[in-house]
């Protein structure tokens, strides 16, 4: 339906129906109503990454909770609904709030640039995906306030737990809001998707053929296929979860005839494909950050891509491995016991690929480059306990144990985290224009390298002798103390570490007396290194003629025939599209209507359910006045006249 | 394709590298993303066709309920929309505005036409059939109480309802809604582009739009031909 039009609308017809609504922001814009309507992917990219990086402080802060009601026998910090609480917001954050938005941050930023396009197809529906996700960030932690506090079911929500009739607290809301949160997310996350994978496989610049993609936008284009093709699962399972709580049907209740197990195999046919989606991103800046410091090209730069499509398509095919205990029988089983398996051979090619290409390198150390190689070996000690849990034996025995904790910690923050601090400490200079300080980079890889470690590699030894995940203490005597005080102080220097990486992130873009940056300061390779920092709204002056890959470093060091040139300059100048308030509006609306839905039910004086859907539809009706007028406005614009090489 | 590309360039649109409109591109992965939609839904119904029927030792025979001549016939009627939608692309191509407005109209009709027997089919099922004593039976419901949200806690009942309970009703009902929905969304965008034709405004510049709302109506057309056999002829073979 949000479907927006390429053409030039003509501005005298087009616009008329909406300048007494919401006057479009004209060229000149700034300060908050910019950033508001702003279209840009890179205004949208940098909201995506400091919102996100703010719910890592949320869940961050959520974590040490956990950790210090674990840190001795029979603690009374939080009691045990307020640490399945704290468990399921603390996942649920980091996955759908946190590291996935970071991932589309650098999408946003990144992927346009490295195509040689000045936007991505659709910049309005970009924005939108922007609200969506905020809209879902509030509404998860609103829950909070609300009849029972934030949700208790895990980050999974498995079926009964959900169940209306098993709730500790009478009208429980916590998992309404989990259930609409996630919807629009998931929303979100969808709508981002589809734009991406248009802009990849439509607006790449001339020459830009699929083989000389960077890396990083690879990944992106596998990750947005494998959101678009997993999400919509867990959008049903959400929606029948949704009727079942709300409009008692039975598809989740067993004295119905509904099977929980249905949930299960509904929750992980998406949950699956989703570790992918959270560990692909870091792939591919990892794979962007070694040859960089390496000096060399990528090794097997084919072969990464093609594991990276096999991790993906395989990623669909795995999803019971997380419910080996379940009793599938043999054959699922063992089916999904030998596939698990085999998806570690195109994740082991890319990490020989990675070593390969620093093989014979001339290696910089410099802070991405710790960030990178701490990925590889964390990612790696996290692969291998994946590998044990394949063999379904070993993971009937591991089974809700910390070893599994230790495992999934190890791919999530050994893996995506330091992935998407390792893009940070690459990328920001191009973002921000100003270098970070290499000094306070390397203390905090320092910290959160040591702190990571001292938390997590305990953890394997703990689930190892017994002790239980998700059950918020445990009795003297079983000799669990001593690593459970490590893992507290482990995760305490983590949480400093982070923290203090958050802070010079965010510093970057204020503090003008960071040394700048300059156009390629990394002697970096790709295309957005052609470009200056921070890079200029319409990102490329002309549009360049791709003859390689690697093309930026092709420019410095290849021979001369593989120079990039450049398209020559439009008498029309640049066109760049006009702010829009409707994306905004659209967004409100979505957020009214959830809300509208969450509130909707009643009990009245006498005992009587009533049902009133009056903010429901308001909400819904001021989305769709939105996407009317959205419509109706057209991409409009002005035009920039940039001189021959300000770019 | 060839003609769809050489109309890109005559409206200034940028070319796109694979000649193919970013619009229809991104029709096409929506709809790739709507198929895992409906796959689960249909999945769903027919994990749970079979168990529900007998829950609480109350065998119900969805024969009974089913009034299979009418949803044949709003088949029909959905499959003759998808030929008045192709007839309209085929003309807004052409620049023959009258003819695209007219057979959008036809399709909204049959579009509406469908949806008053889905309307009318779900009150149906809902409401049950008169037996010779003039008692309601074979009834179908969307769930066997209006709302769980009250019994929670001590007063929750753990024991399962005697009648109208059935998870067929649920997956029957939130299957076929969702697909209604889609048919809804269709009938209310091609309105739009209804209304929008008589505004003097529609050119063949918009060819590329109503194209796109054309592959979402045959979409919404195939996953009823799937629907359609699945949950409806199926009762009546296995």
């Amino acid at each position: 339906m949000a479907i927006e039009s390429i053409k030039y609308a003509a501005p005298d017809t087009e616009t008329k129906l909406e300048t007494k609504v919401f006057p479009r922001p004209g060229q000149h814009t700034s300060g908050i109503i910019d950033w508001l309507t702003t279209i840009d992917h890179k205004k949208i990219g940098i909201m995506y990454g400091l919102t996100a990086l703010f719910f890592l402080l949320v869940g961050g802060v959520e974590a040490l909770l956990i950790r210090s009601q674990l840190w001795s026998h029979n603690m009374e910090i939080l009691t045990n609904r307020q640490y399945n609480q704290m468990f399921t917001m603390h996942g649920t954050t980091m996955v759908f709030l946190v590291i996935m938005p970071l991932s589309a941050a650098f999408f946003n930023y990144l992927m346009p640039l490295q195509i040689g396009a000045r936007d991505v197809a659709f910049p309005r529906m970009n924005a939108l995906s922007l609200w969506c996700f905020i809209a879902g960030g509030l509404t998860l932690n609103l829950s909070w306030f609300f009849t029972g506090g934030s949700p208790a079911i895990g980050w999974f929500g498995y079926a009964p737990l959900t169940d209306t009739r098993f709730a500790e607290v009478i009208g429980d809301m916590g998992p309404d809001f989990w259930i609409f949160s996630l919807q629009i997310l998931g929303l979100a996350s969808l709508l981002a998707s589809f734009n991406f994978i248009t802009t990849i496989i439509n607006m790449r610049a001339p020459g830009m053929t699929m083989m000389r993609l960077p890396v990083f936008t690879w990944m992106t284009l596998i990750v947005s296929f494998l959101i678009i093709l997993a999400f919509p699962a867990i959008t049903i399972a959400l929606v029948e979860l949704m009727f079942d709580r709300t409009y008692g049907t039975n598809f989740f209740d067993f004295l119905e005839g509904g099977k929980p197990h249905l949930w299960q195999h509904l929750f992980w046919i998406f949950g699956h494909p989703e570790v992918y989606i959270l560990i692909l991103p870091a792939m591919g800046i990892v794979s962007e950050v070694i040859p960089v410091f390496s000096r060399k090209p990528l090794f097997g730069y084919g072969l990464v891509i093609f594991s990276g499509a096999i991790i993906g398509f395989m990623g669909f095919a795995v999803w019971s491995h997380h419910m080996f205990t379940t009793g599938m029988g043999v054959v699922a089983t063992s089916a999904f016991s030998i596939l698990t398996m085999l998806i570690a051979i195109p994740t082991g090619v890319k990490i020989f690929n990675w070593i390969g290409t620093m093989w014979g390198g001339r290696i910089r150390f410099d802070t991405p480059m710790l960030f990178a190689l701490g990925f590889i070996t964390m990612f790696m000690i996290g692969g291998f306990t994946g590998i044990m849990h394949s063999s379904v034996p070993i993971d009937a025995q591991h089974q809700d144990s910390y070893f599994v904790v230790a495992h999934f910690h190890y791919v999530l923050i050994g893996g995506s985290l330091f992935g998407l601090f390792c893009g940070f400490y690459f990328w920001l200079p191009k973002m921000s224009g100003r270098m970070l300080s290499e000094k306070l980079g390397k203390f905090v890889f320092t910290l959160m390298f040591i702190g990571f470690n001292l938390t997590f590699f305990p953890m394997h030894y703990l689930g190892m002798i017994g002790q239980p995940r998700r059950t918020h203490s445990y009795n003297e005597g079983h000799g669990f103390e001593t690593w459970n005080q490590a893992a507290t102080i482990g995760s305490v220097i983590l949480g400093i570490g982070v923290a203090i990486g958050i802070l010079q992130f965010v510093n970057a873009f204020f503090n003008k007396k960071l040394k700048p940056a300059g156009k390629n300061p990394w002697d970096a390779r790709t295309l957005e290194w052609t470009l200056s920092s921070p890079v200029k709204d319409y990102n490329f002056a002309r549009n360049p003629i791709i003859k390689a890959r690697d093309q930026a470093w092709e420019n410095n060091y290849g021979p001369k025939e593989n120079h990039s040139e450049k398209e020559p300059l439009d008498d029309h100048g640049v066109h760049m599209p006009d702010r829009s308030w409707y994306p905004l509006v659209t967004g409100v609306g979505l957020f009214g209507l959830i809300l509208g839905m969450l509130f909707h039910a009643s009990i009245d004086s006498s005992g009587e359910l009533v049902r009133d859907y009056t903010f429901a539809i308001a909400g819904g009706a001021i989305a769709i006045f939105g996407i009317i007028m959205w419509s109706l406005e057209g991409p409009a614009g002005y035009h920039l006249f940039p001189k021959e090489n300000e770019e | 394709m060839s003609d769809a590309s050489a109309h890109a360039l005559d409206h200034h649109e940028p070319v796109t590298s694979t000649g193919i409109p970013n619009k229809k591109v991104l029709m096409w992965a929506f709809l790739g993303s709507d198929c895992m939609f409906f796959g689960t839904l249909i999945s769903t119904h027919l994990i749970y066709r079979k168990i529900s029927a007998t829950v609480g030792g109350n065998f119900l025979d969805i024969r009974d309920i089913f009034d299979i001549e009418l949803t044949s016939f709003s088949t029909f009627i959905l499959l003759a929309s998808s030929l008045f939608m192709a007839l309209a692309v085929s003309a807004i191509h052409k620049g023959n505005l009258n003819s695209t407005r007219w057979m959008l109209f036809g399709t909204i009709i049959f579009g509406s036409i469908f949806l008053a027997c889905q309307v009318y089919e779900f009150t149906h099922f809902v409401h049950g059939k008169e037996n010779k004593h003039g008692d309601l039976e074979h009834q179908l419901t969307l769930s066997a109480y209006a709302g769980k949200s009250e019994q929670v806690g001590e007063d929750a009942q753990l024991t399962p309802h005697e009648d109208k309970a059935h998870v067929f009703g649920s997956t029957f009902y939130v299957l076929t809604g969702t697909h209604g929905t889609h048919v809804a969304i269709g009938v209310f965008w091609l309105i739009g582009w209804f209304v929008y034709s008589f505004t003097g405004k529609m050119s063949t510049a918009d060819a590329m739009d109503i194209e796109c709302c054309g592959l979402y109506w045959h979409f919404v057309d195939i996953v009823w031909i799937i629907i359609f056999p699945v949950v409806y002829l199926m009762e009546y073979a296995f």
